[in-house]
């Protein structure tokens, strides 16, 4: 559109309608905005910081960082990597996710659509309030309740399944293994995958519902054909948070596993370590060095997230994308 | 294929509050019905006990009885399953499925009952879309998802989707209140050729809609509000439209009110 | 045109079966669940089996095998897929429920053993680790401290930059903004530790302190107060900003007397779950606040202790009166949270907002 009143005008009149507003206005925007870059400036300080420890401490590590077995930085020359941590995290994790995704899909399709009304409501209200019981208490009950409880599993599935090399158990201890690690953290994070996943299946659309209903669907083929498919991104998305809480879980891998620097992919064998609980056993006992060392292995760790979150963000926002198309 | 429907003593109810009250009625079959009343008279909720769809919202029951020429659709052993399957049903918003293509929307009902060769499927898919007028404007994007179309297309796309597992009875609620004027106009003609092969009911708010398409027309009424609703009279739709044998039906085609 | 010259042989959809079949009684499913669970728990007797978890998982898997072999033979193998469906949501609601109530019901049972007035008025001083007795005071103390200047330093910045995102922000500033505040909700706990680790206690030379625990807690705060809020403000509909603004009040008046207030109950729930959840955090405070025997009521000198470190520090000592102090500690900080969270959650029923669901 063209304007035919002279630029000068508009100038004046914002001019004179912010000089109207100007002390409490520019304050309060002020601050609202120096909060914002706040966030920022904390952020880029995490990232900043913690690189610069890291770097640090990598540069006088005697072997390479990545792919060493062994964890003493105290030594001389100074010896550690992050390789059975990493592997350690990564496997605790997919076990959680390979049991808790199926499951927490089971309880939102529960509560969304097979359990009686009057018990659907209440039970949403728990599984919210689960989600906030604190990680030290899942850790506590782990140690003392559940480990005892999954040594007959272990065993079981020693004498089944041990030809297939990772359900084989060579030493006969307590289940303070990897695999009890990955149960926990599976009922950890079940809530918050059960929370996001419901929820998507309840805004599933009713009338995509009933068509599948009015064509002579049994109600599992409903929700195969106007549930599942609507959820789907909503499934992975919750199962990407659920993954960025378990690699990043301390206190009860921490209290849970008995932990050794040796790489097994013996799963029922008690030993392995998460970058998380290393940081959290090693602290007390290491001195600046060492505390930079644990620093490199927490910024490995926050990558890692970073990389998994970023996903989850990714796929709601085409979610979002696809949804408007469709509406 | 398509059965006559004869109603006796039916009753639905949300919860305790009762929608629509001892409803006796029969449907010819090859023919339209149509279903017109004020709003909250009941009529789509009948339209949803002729398939067992009622029951299906949350507190929904049934009374009385529905029989499919000699089968009762509310018997005891009687599976709404297939109930469903054997009377098809078009909604009043268009709601293809929206992750399936325009071809797997029109399988999706024969895929639940049964395994079909390939050719099988094609073959009845074009026949179901040809049946529903919207085969010539599809044929050459049957993979593109079915929420791509216009809303037009996408109701006839629901009724070829309805027809491809050959129903009896197709019930439609309200399939044209969504549509613009033209795609009215092509789903009416459809109901008028699809009326050949099935028992057809409607239930529309246009009352010039209901003397277009339908051969016998169906008054709905309540008392007032909260009270059920009650079926006033079924006749013939030319006699419904002039020369009614109740006052209530002459005072709503009339537009006294509603 | 439809009349085509040359049709070819056209397929039909399959006949259908007549409407009513054989269908199962209503009473069946829960027939096969209680004889799959007595098949279970009669094949772990007989097999002597220690561990209640395989009497489970072996009831679990004969319900679903036996609902399909029963469906299938009566109802057919449709009607089969559907009920085996059911069953396993079913199942995999009794397998989440089953921990999650053992974890409560042994939380409860064996903290009361300890827990008392005693319990929650002294500390361990003087206590030793094999020894029954000693308290949570000082760890109750340090985590209210924390806590509380985690939210007093989390919640204005959480607040307005909330602020700025819905009533101010635009651009490139407010979409950086908003992007970071999503990968913040990601950091795991121990890394905002280490954090405050690498800059207060190792550049700075701070030693612990529970001030230091707190910086680490706000920036695990933070996003989640800037999330809730900002879901909260959005709910603020337009016109009633609209209709203060052409009143002729400024903005930041509008904001603070007619846009906070009306979603005041939203951010004050939000704020308190936040609130919740960090009080449950025990890696940063692990590494910052270090724990202490001895009452500190200062946050900012020396070590302090909080709950869910005294239960870790608990559990670490590992005698039975050490075990013991734990589960009560835990069962008083569950109940914290717990509190706080059906608070919040009361607050967000009453003070909920007209619009929206």
């Amino acid at each position: 559109m063209v304007t035919t009143t002279p630029p000068a005008t508009d100038r004046n009149r914002s001019r004179r309608a912010k000089s109207a507003a100007r002390p409490g206005d520019r304050i309060f925007s002020g601050l609202s905005k120096g909060s914002g870059i706040t966030l920022l400036v904390i952020m880029a300080a995490i990232a900043g910081f913690l690189t610069y420890r890291a770097v640090l401490a990598i540069s006088k590590d005697s072997v390479n960082f990545f792919t060493t077995f062994e964890w003493n930085p105290a030594g001389d020359p100074p010896v550690f990597g992050i390789a059975v941590l990493a592997f350690g995290t990564i496997v605790s994790s997919v076990i959680a996710m390979l049991i808790a995704v199926p499951v927490a899909i089971g309880i939102a399709l529960f509560i969304s659509h097979y359990a009686p009304r009057k018990l659907a409501k209440p039970l949403a209200y728990v599984v919210d309030l689960l989600a906030a019981v604190p990680s030290i208490i899942y850790g506590l009950w782990g140690a003392i309740f559940l480990v005892p409880y999954l040594d007959g599993l272990n065993k079981w599935l020693d004498q089944y399944l041990g030809w297939t090399y990772i359900f084989d158990k060579s030493s006969d201890g307590v289940a303070r293994n990897m695999f009890t690690v990955g149960i926990l953290l599976a009922i950890m994070i079940l809530p918050i995958i059960t929370n996001v996943t419901r929820e998507v299946f309840l805004q599933a659309p009713k009338m995509h519902e009933e068509a599948a209903l009015a064509l002579g669907a049994t109600r599992w083929e409903v929700v195969r054909m106007a549930v599942l498919p609507f959820g789907r991104s909503g499934i992975i998305s919750a199962s990407m948070l659920g993954l960025g809480r378990a690699l990043g879980e301390t206190m009860a891998v921490a209290v849970v596993l008995s932990p050794s620097f040796l790489l097994s992919g013996h799963l029922l064998d008690p030993g392995g370590g998460t970058f998380a609980q290393n940081i959290a056993a090693k602290f007390n006992e290491a001195n600046e060095f060492g505390r930079d060392a644990l620093i490199a292995s927490g910024l490995v760790l926050f990558v890692i997230t970073l990389l998994v979150n970023g996903a989850a963000r990714m796929i709601i926002a085409r979610r979002k994308e696809y949804s408007g198309a469709n509406a | 294929m398509a059965k006559r429907i004869d109603v006796s003593g039916l009753s639905a109810y949300y919860g305790s509050h009762k929608a629509i009250d001892d409803i006796s009625m029969t449907v010819e079959p090859r023919s339209v019905t149509a279903f017109i009343g004020p709003s909250g008279c009941g009529k789509s909720t009948f339209l949803r006990t002729l398939n067992r769809m009622h029951e299906v919202t949350p507190g929904g029951r049934v009374e009385g009885k529905v029989m499919l020429d000699d089968e009762n659709l509310y018997g005891s052993g009687v599976d709404p399953v297939a109930v469903r399957r054997t009377v098809g049903m078009v909604f009043q918003r268009p709601n293809p499925f929206p992750t399936m293509s325009i071809f797997d929307n029109v399988a999706a009902g024969l895929r639940l009952n049964g395994s079909y060769k390939k050719s099988e499927l094609a073959d009845i898919v074009e026949k179901s879309l040809k049946g529903a007028n919207l085969w010539n404007e599809v044929k050459d994007r049957l993979n593109k998802p079915g929420s791509g179309l216009s809303g037009g297309q996408q109701q006839r796309l629901c009724i070829a989707r309805a027809i491809a597992v050959e129903p009896e009875v197709l019930l439609m609620d309200e399939p044209c209140s969504a549509l613009d004027p033209i795609s009215t106009l092509a789903i009416e003609d459809l109901i008028g050729e699809l009326k050949e092969r099935f028992t057809i009911v409607i239930v529309t708010h246009n009352m010039q809609q209901a003397a277009r398409v339908s051969d016998r027309t169906a008054f709905f009424n309540l008392a007032a509000v909260g009270q059920p609703g009650k079926l006033i009279e079924l006749d013939d739709t030319e006699r419904i439209f002039s020369n009614p044998s109740v006052q209530a039906t002459e005072d709503y085609i009339s537009g006294r009110f509603g | 045109m439809s009349h085509a010259v040359q049709e070819r042989p056209v397929a039909f959809a399959k006949p259908r079966g007549p409407l009513s079949h054989a269908r199962l009684p209503r009473w069946t499913p829960i027939a096969v669940a209680a004889g799959s669970v007595a098949a279970g728990v009669g094949i772990g007797l007989l097999a002597g089996w220690h561990s209640k978890v395989q009497w489970g998982l072996v009831s679990a898997l004969l319900f679903v095998l036996a609902t399909y072999a029963v469906t299938a033979k009566v109802e057919g193998a449709r009607q089969a897929k559907d009920r085996v469906a059911t069953s396993l949501v079913w199942v995999s609601f009794v397998l989440a429920v089953v921990p999650l109530l053992s974890l409560a019901w042994v939380t409860v049972s064996k903290g009361m053993e300890v827990l008392d007035g005693y319990f929650l008025t002294h500390s361990m001083n003087g206590v030793l680790d094999a020894e029954a007795g000693g308290g949570v005071y000082h760890a109750l103390l340090g985590t209210i401290e924390q806590v509380g200047i985690a939210t007093l330093i989390a919640a204005p910045i959480g607040l307005l930059t909330a602020v700025y995102l819905v009533e101010y922000g635009t651009g490139k500033l407010a979409k950086a903004v908003t992007f970071f505040v999503d990968v913040m909700t990601g950091i795991p706990s121990i890394v905002a530790g280490l954090f405050i680790l690498a800059t207060w206690n190792l550049m700075l030379g701070f030693g612990p302190s529970g001030f230091a625990g707190a910086m680490a807690l706000a920036i695990l705060m933070m996003p989640v107060v800037v999330r809730s809020t900002e879901e909260m403000l959005k709910l603020v509909p337009n016109e009633l900003r609209e209709a203060s603004l052409a009143l002729g009040v400024p903005k930041w008046r509008t904001i603070l007397k007619v846009v906070l207030p009306t979603a005041i109950g939203g951010i004050t729930t939000g704020v308190m779950l936040a609130v919740a959840r960090i009080t449950g955090e025990t890696a940063p405070v692990l590494l910052l606040v270090f724990g202490t025997k001895l009452i500190n009521p200062n946050p900012f000198e020396g070590a302090q202790s909080s709950l869910p470190l005294y239960v870790y520090e608990q559990y670490a000592v590992g005698t039975d009166a050490a075990v013991a102090r734990a589960w009560a500690a835990a069962l008083v900080l569950i109940a914290f949270v717990m509190i706080l969270n059906l608070v919040a959650r009361g607050i967000a029923r009453w003070k909920a907002p007209k619009t929206g669901r």
